[in-house]
């Protein structure tokens, strides 16, 4: 009787082994989802506030356990109650020690003082800014996520800050006061 | 008598337009200053044409339209340019924009461009395409889209239908149009009626403007014994007194009982539809040659001494109107609230200084005294807003996800679809600001939408640099490789050459030794 039992449960566990050891070969995922989860809920500045030098490598120490979810001021706090949702943790305020969460900026370059060095052009993660060797260089406005990175490299100085155009169309109504009661 | 249906929902208001449409128009005298805003219409704002110092005459182009989808600026004038510059423009937002600004002469005269066709029902539709777009004409019913792309269906259409409705209360200014020139709004209803070819043509009144309607009858009558037979096709339409039956789906519905698909235009259903005052703007556009450089504004309110229809040069600040028409005797307009539009679908105006563009059909001055301020009741989900919807909503569901700014759920009731008209906060009886959360809702998933993509576009190019950097890296790497192998190959061969050379030496002096013991 405890032979068949014992037998049984081998067999069992025999055909479950080749069951699991068969879908993860066949039904194998490349990279990990939910770190394809996370990053789509970063604002994708590629500014390395959070330590991390992108937006996907935050991701990834956030699915690991990593890092903490409130290290990315740009996506401020309705980034990480974004994320706090899709992880099924609490939402916490931002961490300051990584920025605070401030308008949205893009820089522009003074065409008079640049020298042409490329310096900032290789800072740039997002390929926003174009020149050449001793050529004079610009930012492309509509690519240019404020990440600010291009900054420290520049040796002349000549990179400012802006806040982003804020047109009719980056216009939103007020909300609304809460209700009473 | 045709059969006439009915929309889902709507409201009865108090119109409150004897107020204003007893007296006949009336024309202000001119501003000093002008502010033409490059953007008055729906699609890419004008580009302007005119620099600081230059002279302009009364109807000159000034600004160009950029794409399909845009309208040129006309100066409504003469006088000269003083100022290209961001000034306030008539938006809730209170932000500046683009604008000409025109220092008056006092001269008023006309650009020598300008002059009436000679026979004008010989133009081809092309041009008479061309010249309506040229015109600057939009929609003065409030959408102010450029009426030259409305006027190329790409399918027959069975209706061309007037919309002379005017269903919000105060407003009166296509009452007194339709009044003062029935004519003109006929003549070019048939203009726009060679353009769409359609088998009938409705001018809508609601039927509390009894007078207009007969007006407008009396006109085809003069029309028809004068005996331009085409006339005979059009009809004028009472419908009932119902907000919003000037909404363009709701009086299509009301007319011919179709209803216009979800998200989609009127010209899908077979109908084109245009206000009356972009029609007379059509007339003066191909039969006097002129620009849409003016338009009627209703100036009203309860307080307001001389409220009544103006024609208004397109530009004029509305503080110099209501000085015009005695709205506020202390000038700095402090005591009062300025809507631009009707009470349900305007919005307030940020200051006095705002030019009137060709979307101000009214502005409404109301006492600061009377906005009682109503606290909002929590939602006790009775229905009510959904019951009054004319776009078949459930603004009461709208109103849960809006607060949440659960924008997928947003998307999955619609919200795209709610034409902002009121009922649902007029109906509320928790006197909750449905619309303002409506508003509110609309940007920010627009905003949400655009930041999305932002992000989606900065994480390819993200990706795209890091491709490139590895492969850059993957290149030097083998071209080092490939030089490290190439120079072990040089040293092997000359070490090879070298040894296959000292072993020649070598044998040389064997053989040379060789020789000498030989």
């Amino acid at each position: 009787m405890i032979l068949s039992a014992i037998v049984v449960l081998t067999l069992l566990a025999i055909l479950f082994g080749l069951l699991l050891g068969y879908a993860e070969k066949h039904f194998h995922i490349e990279g990990d989802p939910v770190v394809d989860q996370i990053d789509a809920l970063l604002p994708q500045t590629q500014c390395g506030q959070c330590d991390y030098p992108g937006c996907r490598p935050y991701a990834e120490a956030i699915a690991d356990g990593e890092a903490d979810i409130n290290q990315c001021p740009p996506g401020g706090q309705p980034g990480i109650v974004a994320l706090a949702e899709l992880l099924g943790r609490e939402p916490k305020p931002l961490n300051e020690s990584h920025g605070e969460e401030s308008i949205k900026t893009v820089v522009i370059i003074d065409e008079k003082i640049c020298i042409g060095c490329t310096l900032c052009i290789q800072a740039c993660p997002v390929d926003a800014i174009v020149g050449a060797t001793k050529q004079m260089h610009t930012i492309i406005k509509d690519e240019c996520t404020g990440c600010d990175l291009c900054i420290p490299p520049c040796p002349v100085e000549c990179i400012y800050v802006i806040p982003r155009d804020t047109g009719l169309d980056a216009w939103s109504w007020p909300e609304p006061r809460a209700l009473q009661g | 008598m045709n059969k006439l249906w009915r929309f889902n929902g709507g409201v009865k208001l108090s119109g409150f337009k004897s107020l204003s449409n007893a007296a006949g128009v009336k024309r202000p005298p001119l501003p000093k200053r002008l502010y033409l805003p490059l953007q008055q219409h729906i699609g890419a704002p004008a580009e302007a044409l005119v620099e600081v110092g230059d002279k302009v005459y009364k109807g000159q182009l000034i600004a160009a339209s950029s794409s399909f989808i845009s309208a040129p600026v006309h100066a409504s004038s003469s006088g000269t340019v003083v100022e290209l510059k961001k000034h306030i423009i008539a938006h809730p937002s209170g932000i500046a924009e683009d604008c000409i600004v025109i220092e008056t002469d006092g001269k008023d005269e006309w650009h020598s461009s300008i002059s009436a066709l000679s026979n004008p029902d010989a133009l081809d539709l092309d041009e008479l395409r061309s010249r309506i777009s040229e015109a600057g004409v939009v929609g003065l019913g409030g959408a102010v889209f450029p009426s030259g792309a409305k006027l190329k269906p790409t399918r027959s259409i069975d209706t061309l239908v007037i919309n002379g409705a005017e269903c919000e209360p105060y407003i009166t200014c296509d009452d007194r149009l339709m009044r003062t020139r029935p004519r003109e709004i006929i003549r070019g209803l048939l203009l726009l009626r060679r353009l769409v070819n359609p088998t009938e043509c409705i001018i809508a009144v609601e039927d509390n403007k009894p007078e207009a309607v007969q007006h407008l009858r009396r006109a085809i009558d003069e029309l028809k014994s004068e005996g331009i037979g085409s006339v005979s096709t059009v009809r004028v339409v009472a419908v009932p007194t119902l907000f919003p039956a000037g909404g363009e789906k709701q009086l299509i519905k009301v007319l011919t009982g179709k209803a216009v698909p979800q998200r989609g235009l009127p010209y899908e259903v077979g109908v084109v539809c245009l206000n009356v005052g972009t029609t007379a703007a059509v007339y003066d556009a191909i039969y006097e040659g002129k620009p849409l450089i003016s338009r009627l504004v209703t100036i009203t309110g309860p307080n307001v001494k001389h409220a009544a229809n103006y024609e208004v040069p397109i530009g004029t600040p509305v503080q110099h109107m209501l000085d015009i028409a005695g709205a506020d005797d202390t000038g700095g307009g402090e005591q009062n609230r300025l809507i631009m539009g009707g009470p349900m679908m305007g919005h307030v105006l940020p200051n006095a200084q705002v030019p009137v563009v060709k979307a101000t059909n009214c502005i409404l001055v109301e006492p600061k005294a009377d906005v009682v301020p109503t606290t909002a009741m929590p939602c006790i989900r009775c229905g009510s807003c959904a019951d009054v919807c004319p776009m078949h909503l459930l603004p009461q569901q709208l109103y849960w996800h809006a607060r949440g700014k659960a924008f997928d759920k947003l998307d999955h009731h619609n919200l795209a679809d709610c034409i902002e008209c009121g009922c649902c906060a007029v109906a509320c009886p928790s006197k909750i600001p449905l619309v303002h959360y409506f508003r509110f809702a609309k940007t920010e998933k627009k905003e949400f939408d655009a930041k999305a993509i932002f992000a989606d576009q900065s994480r390819v190019r993200m990706q795209i640099r890091e491709a490139r950097i590895a492969q850059r890296e993957r290149e030097l790497e083998e071209r080092k490789a490939k030089r490290k192998a190439d120079r072990l190959k040089k040293k092997k061969a000359k070490a090879a050459a070298a040894a296959a050379s000292a072993n020649a030496s070598v044998d040389d002096q064997d053989q040379a030794s060789n020789g000498v013991s030989v």
